[in-house]
C-alpha cells in the first residue's frame, strides 16, 4: 500500500464543482496552504467550505474566497487580523455561512467521523444559534441536538506521514485536522515529511492511516501568519 | 455625586481580583483580550494550568519578539510558549475538556450579564459578520464561570441587567461577576453583592446597576493593589 501522491495538483485534481471540503487548521497553524492554493489552481467552483474561521489576508482560504470558488462556509469565527475578504462577499450576499460554536462545530465533524448522525449539547441552548433545532431534558438540563458534519473532500495538513498515511502533527497546528481526517470521503494530507514505513512509533501515531487517502509531501510549507507580514497575494 | 469614572478599578485591577480567586493547580480557561490579563496576576506560590480552546494545555507567556513561532498560538491567534507538563490535543478533545464539566473556571468578559446569569458577549446584535468562536461553550462546563467587565457602558449605562437586551451567549451560566466597582455572585436568580470600592456607597453601586443587588451578610472593600 501506498497512499503518496507527487504532487499538490495531482492530490486534488478529482475534486468536482458543488464539492464539500473540509479544510483544517485554526487561523494561520495547521493549514494546508499548499493544498488550497492547488485547488484554486484546479478551479473548483460552488464548493461548501469547512473551517474554524474565513481566512485573513489574501492567502490560503482567503484567497480560496477572493476568487469567488466558495458558495458557503461553515464556521465558528469569520473574523481576523485581515478579514476584508470574507467580509466584502458576505456583505455583498456572494456567500452563504452557517455559524456554529467551535465546539459544536468539531463534534459535528468527530460525530461525522465516527458515524453518528445527530447528538444532544448544552452549548447554544436558548440562544440565536439554536433556533428551529430540536431541544431535549436529560436529568434535569436542556440540550440542543446537533447533527453530524461529513465532507466530500478533507484537506489537512501533519508533520510526519508514511505510506500507509499515519500520521503525526506539530504543536497546536493539530486542531481540526485529525477529525477532519475522519469526517471526510476521501482525506488528503499534506505533510513535512514523508518517513519510511515502521518509523513513526506506533505509539506516537495521532491519525491512523485508515482515515487517511492521500499523502503529499511538501518539505517547507507556508504559514500564513508570514505570508500575510510579508503582504502576500494569491495567485 | 461620587465621579465614578475617577474611582473605578482599571481592567488590570479587575484582572488583579479575580486572580486572586484561582486555586493553585486549578485548569482554567481565560477569554481572548481582557480576560488574559488575569494569567499575570497570580498570587505568588500559585500556578494554574491554563487551556486553550486550539489544543493546549499549561502554556505560558508570550515568546519574546521574533521567536514566535506560528504552530504554537493560543484562541486569540497569539504566539504563546509551553510550560514542562504541557499537553497537545485535537479540537474535539479540547471542548470535551469544556462541555465535560473539566474546567474548574471559565473567565470571560461581556457586554450584558442578568441577575439570573444569562450572559450577552458575543453579538451587538447589529449585523455586520456575526463571530461567536468558542463562547458558547465555554459558558457551559467549567464549575465556575465568571465574568470580567467594567460596571457600566462607555455610555454610563448598566451592564448588570434585569434581563439582558442583547443576544444571549448562554442562560444562567454565571456565577460570579467582577466590576470595575464590585463583586458580585448570582444565587438563586439574584445578585448578592459581596464587595465593593470603599468609597462609593451603596445606594451610588445601586443607582448605576440595572437589577436590584441584595445582600446576605456584611459586603467586604474591594481593595487592590495601584497596577
Amino acid at each position: 500500500m501506498d497512499k503518496s501522491i507527487a504532487s499538490v495538483a495531482e492530490a486534488v485534481a478529482d475534486i468536482p464543482d458543488g464539492a464539500t471540503v473540509m479544510i483544517g487548521g485554526f487561523g494561520g497553524s495547521g493549514s494546508p496552504i499548499e493544498l488550497i492554493h492547488a485547488l484554486i489552481d484546479h478551479g473548483a467552483k460552488h464548493l461548501t467550505v469547512i473551517n474554524n474561521n474565513a481566512g485573513n489576508g489574501h492567502v490560503g482560504l482567503a484567497a480560496l474566497i477572493e476568487q469567488g470558488q466558495v458558495d458557503k462556509l461553515i464556521c465558528s469565527f469569520p473574523r481576523s487580523a485581515d478579514p476584508v475578504v470574507f467580509t466584502e462577499a458576505y456583505l455583498a450576499g456572494k456567500i452563504e455561512l452557517e455559524l456554529v460554536p467551535q465546539g459544536t462545530l468539531a463534534e459535528r465533524i468527530r460525530a461525522g467521523g465516527a458515524g453518528i448522525p445527530a447528538f444532544f449539547t448544552p452549548t447554544s441552548f436558548g440562544t440565536d444559534l439554536a433556533i428551529g433545532k430540536p431541544v431535549a431534558e436529560f436529568e434535569g438540563r436542556s440540550y440542543v441536538q446537533e447533527r453530524w458534519l461529513k465532507a466530500d473532500y478533507a484537506l489537512i495538513k501533519a508533520q510526519q506521514a508514511d505510506a500507509h498515511g499515519n500520521l503525526t502533527y506539530r504543536m497546536a497546528a493539530r486542531n481540526f485536522n485529525p477529525i477532519m481526517a475522519m469526517a471526510a470521503t476521501t482525506t488528503i494530507a499534506q505533510v513535512s515529511e514523508l518517513v519510511p514505513l515502521g518509523s513513526i512509533d506506533p505509539e506516537h501515531v495521532i491519525t491512523p492511516g485508515i482515515f487517511v487517502n492521500r499523502v503529499v509531501t511538501v518539505a517547507n510549507p507556508q504559514q500564513e501568519e508570514i505570508l500575510n507580514r510579508a503582504e502576500a497575494v494569491y495567485p | 455625586m461620587t465621579d465614578i469614572e475617577a474611582i473605578k478599578l482599571s481592567n488590570a485591577q479587575i484582572a488583579w481580583r479575580a486572580a486572586q480567586d484561582i486555586e493553585d493547580g486549578a485548569y482554567v480557561n481565560l477569554g481572548i483580550g481582557f480576560p488574559e490579563m488575569v494569567a499575570k496576576y497570580q498570587p505568588q506560590g500559585r500556578q494554574a494550568i491554563f487551556h486553550t480552546e486550539n489544543g493546549v494545555l499549561d502554556f505560558g507567556e508570550s515568546p519574546a519578539k521574533g521567536r514566535e513561532d506560528w504552530d504554537l498560538i493560543n484562541a486569540g491567534k497569539k504566539a504563546i510558549t509551553l510550560r514542562p507538563g504541557a499537553s497537545f490535543f485535537h479540537h474535539a478533545d479540547s471542548f470535551a475538556m469544556v462541555r465535560g464539566g473539566h474546567l474548574d473556571v471559565a473567565i470571560l468578559g461581556a457586554y450584558q450579564v442578568a441577575q439570573n446569569g444569562d450572559l450577552a458577549n458575543w453579538s451587538t446584535g447589529k449585523g455586520g459578520v456575526p463571530a461567536v468562536g468558542g463562547a458558547m461553550d465555554l459558558v457551559h462546563g467549567a464549575k465556575r464561570v465568571a465574568v470580567l467587565t467594567d460596571h457600566c457602558t462607555k455610555k454610563g449605562e448598566p451592564k448588570l441587567l434585569a434581563e439582558c437586551s442583547l443576544p444571549l451567549t448562554g442562560v444562567g451560566c454565571v456565577t460570579r461577576v467582577y466590576t470595575s466597582l464590585a463583586v458580585v455572585d448570582i444565587e438563586g436568580g439574584n445578585f448578592v453583592l459581596r464587595e465593593k470600592i470603599p468609597n462609593i456607597s451603596f445606594d451610588e453601586l445601586q443607582a448605576v446597576t440595572g437589577a436590584v443587588l441584595t445582600t446576605d451578610g456584611p459586603v467586604a472593600d474591594l481593595i487592590v493593589p495601584e497596577l
